[in-house]
């Protein structure tokens, strides 16, 4: 008779067959069974937290900096209900994640019981798929399907509810299927035939751009080559999304920066003035159209994309590729490969006059913004880590809000899987938890936390973590005392009323370090910003950096106002020229 | 118009709107209804009605039949967003003006009152097949099978005939001819 495991058991198991090597977590009475088998095994370390949240956004930093599933273990009622921020944000972002979170015992469910909650309800909008598993029998099974489920297709969370008792009943453990049943839902759907036309309209584009997204980064390592490839094949200047950051150099001539809201002059206007668009893992985010009337009002529109559901979302497009990035482009370099045999003849000759005219936007250096000798001006303090920081294989990852926008501005990424952000979502205390996971991931590599005082204080409690494994996370926060980019809305659209938006009362971040066991360091003059971000990067521990900037900095160039691409307001100079009115406050 | 000041953009001109019946096979699992319901309401698309039933014991298959309205955009986003759930097998739609596609509901009238009332009821009904499922000296429950406005338009006439209670199914649909929903 083959041996019987428990339930907890299996959980093991299946996550030592999935190999996995962290898991975040957080006890608690309806997972005990499942913690009491940690010491079983290993190759497993578990990472301790201090809120459910931050497991969640841990795992999801360690998901996207490494390109494998990140797992999370909680307890019933709390634990669940605290984790759905991050499962959430790593929904509206396609992060892989397994969550395995303690349910009471079966024969409880349903009667309020001591930290009973309906789990598998409350996830049900925020998870790809859930699972309560009532049956021993469906355990590894389940468990199985919901590694295949995170990691195919559009990554994303999934949930496995698992009752208290299932955990100690004992059964077989069944090794996962090779075959997989897919329920009809197979990923690469395109054909030579789509491809070849999309090639047809390469050829004959005069005014093209490719704007990529984070699902280059999902489709892994060999998407952002292949990319790299097709821009260098066809010569088009390229924009990327929020996410998409990384995957081509952010220091290449072809590339324009980012795009939509807070994007650049250049790649906006080019998004506009195109007759070409590829659209490569991005989703039409309302970031980035701004006015959907007006978007890209003269162009033919490619999307390729993994996802069926996101073709014709929100933009019309007139020819979709359904399929993964990397499938993709590799077919398309080939094919362009292909039919230059023989005749050279390339059409970049045809977007030369493109490129003169994005030069002429590029000169207007629309990320330019007023340095001063007194003050720290938030952008100047991201220029001077990146600059300081760009040899060292470095990752970033942030807070949301204005020093997000700055970090995605002037730190150039070169490699995809370094730069994590909460971007659907917009999660405020993402940064720091994220970092404490992608340090787990990369143990060896500098990771940074560009931060707003606001938003990390969201998460502080997580820097007991990093201190507990000793993991020099460095947390960079642009002090400015403000929810900076609520009150530059305020500021902007609503005359000034700061309402809320200051905080009157904040810790001092020096003693906060010293608290926690951590290094703190205070910069307030720009004269002395190079030496103490270099004094950061040097510390063997994790740092609080508590970087004192100009509260009235707003983040510039902006998209207002019910405004199309190519109205956008650029820095203070122009500002005065061009104020935000009427209707146009909508869109912002 | 008061000026909108949210972070988002004002809606522009709307599309026409039509009716369309979705066919969802899903497996008969425990939650299935609740997440093919919980899309419609998540995304804000409309249900006018609903039926689901088991209909392959062996197979654990189901089938919901789902009413809805919307633009033809938001009609492929109801079919693609359905497709990728995981108990979700297949998906079929089509517009209620479909000529080769049958739909029907049911209706449980129950008319108290005198006699000739409840004839004067039953022979109302005559267009649509109606049976008489109890009757005492002064009620019954008639059954009909007709279109959803058809079932309206009895509801309303039947009321000063006597009519105190209605009860009514989802619409169901099928193929006309050889052929099934692919």
């Amino acid at each position: 008779m083959p041996k019987l495991l428990t339930g907890a058991e299996i959980v093991f198991k299946c996550l030592e067959d999935q190999k996995v090597e962290h898991i975040f977590g957080y006890p608690g009475g309806a997972v005990l069974p499942i913690y009491d088998e940690l010491k079983n095994h290993p190759s497993i370390k578990h990472i301790l937290v201090r809120h459910e949240q931050g497991a969640g956004h841990a795992a999801e930093g360690y998901a996207r900096s490494s390109g494998k599933p990140g797992v999370v273990l909680v307890t019933s009622g709390p634990g669940a209900t605290n984790v759905v921020t991050a499962l959430t944000d790593a929904y509206m972002d396609s992060v892989p994640l397994v969550c395995i979170s303690g349910q009471v015992p079966t024969h409880l469910i349903g009667t309020d019981a001591f930290q009973e909650c309906d789990t598998t309800g409350i996830t049900r909008p925020c998870t790809k798929h859930n699972w309560l598993v009532k049956d021993i029998n469906d355990l590894s099974k389940v468990i199985h399907e919901a590694f295949r489920v995170a990691t195919t297709g559009r990554p994303g969370p999934v949930l496995i509810d698992i009752p208290k008792d299932i955990q100690f009943a004992k059964t077989k453990y069944k090794k996962p299927n090779k075959e997989k049943n897919l329920n009809g839902k197979s990923h690469n759907k395109f054909s030579q035939d789509q491809i070849d036309e999309l090639v047809k309209l390469l050829s004959k584009a005069k005014k093209p751009i490719i704007y990529s997204g984070g699902g280059v980064i999902n489709s892994g390592p060999k998407a952002s080559q292949a990319l790299r490839e097709f821009v260098e094949l066809t010569g088009f200047p390229i924009t990327s999304t929020l996410q998409g950051l990384g995957a081509y150099p952010g220091d290449d001539n072809q590339f324009l920066g980012m795009l939509g809201m807070h994007g650049t002059y250049e790649a906006n206007n080019a998004m506009h003035d195109c007759d070409l668009l590829i659209n490569i893992g991005a989703r039409f985010d309302d970031r980035i159209t701004g006015k959907i009337d007006e978007f890209s009002p003269n162009s033919k529109k490619v999307h390729i994309d993994i996802d069926p559901s996101s073709i014709n979302k929100i933009i019309k497009v007139d020819l979709a590729i359904v399929g993964d990035v990397t499938s993709v482009i590799s077919k398309i370099n080939k094919t362009i490969a292909k039919r230059k045999n023989g005749h050279s003849k390339s059409n970049k000759s045809n977007i030369a006059k493109w490129w003169e005219q994005i030069e002429k936007w590029r000169e207007k250096d629309s990320l330019n913004f007023v340095n001063s000798d007194e003050s720290i001006k938030p952008q100047h303090a991201v220029q001077r880590l990146y600059e300081l920081t760009k040899n060292k294989d470095t990752y970033v990852t942030t807070e949301v809000g204005q020093h997000q926008m700055w970090a995605a501005q002037h730190y150039k990424f070169n490699k995809p899987n370094r730069w994590m952000t909460s971007g659907g979502l917009g999660t405020m205390g993402y940064g720091l938890p994220a970092a404490v996971g992608v340090q787990i991931a990369h143990p060896e590599k500098l990771v940074i936390d560009i931060a707003g005082e606001a938003s990390v204080l969201m998460t502080m409690q997580e820097m007991s973590t990093a201190v507990q494994y000793n993991l020099p996370i460095k947390i960079f926060i642009l002090n400015n005392q403000y929810m900076g980019m609520v009150r530059q809305w305020q500021e902007l659209l609503h005359e000034k009323n700061y309402s809320e938006s200051y905080s009157e009362a904040l810790p001092d971040f020096m003693k906060m370090a010293e608290a926690y066991g951590c290094k703190g360091i205070k910069a307030e003059s720009p004269a002395d910003l190079d030496d103490k971000i270099q004094e950061m990067i040097d510390y063997d521990g994790p740092v609080i950096f508590d970087c004192h900037v100009d509260p009235n900095e707003n983040c510039f160039p902006m998209i207002p106002s019910g405004k199309p691409h190519n109205q956008m307001i650029l820095g203070p100079k122009d500002q005065e020229e061009n104020k935000i009115k009427g209707k146009g406050k909508a869109l912002v | 118009m008061p000026k909108s000041k949210s972070a988002y953009s004002i809606p522009t001109k709307k599309q026409k709107s039509d009716t369309y019946i979705f066919v969802v096979w899903v497996d008969n699992e425990a939650g299935v209804l609740a997440r093919v319901v919980g899309l419609f309401s998540g995304r804000g698309y409309n249900i006018e009605s609903l039926a689901v039933a088991e209909v392959d014991a062996v197979k654990n298959i189901s089938r919901i039949t789902i009413v809805t309205t919307g633009t033809p955009q938001v009609i492929d986003q109801i079919r693609l967003q359905l497709t990728k759930l995981v108990p979700v097998h297949k998906v079929a739609e089509f517009k209620r003006e479909d000529k080769d596609v049958i739909f029907k509901e049911m209706a449980l009238f129950k008319v108290v009152g005198k006699r000739n009332k409840i004839e004067k009821c039953l022979n109302a009904c005559k267009k649509f097949n109606p049976v008489i499922l109890d009757e005492t000296k002064s009620s019954a429950v008639i059954q009909i099978t007709a279109l959803r406005r058809e079932i309206d338009v009895m509801n309303k006439k039947l009321k000063p005939l006597g009519l105190i209670s209605t009860s009514r199914t989802g619409a169901v649909a099928m193929t006309r001819g050889a052929k099934i929903f692919n």
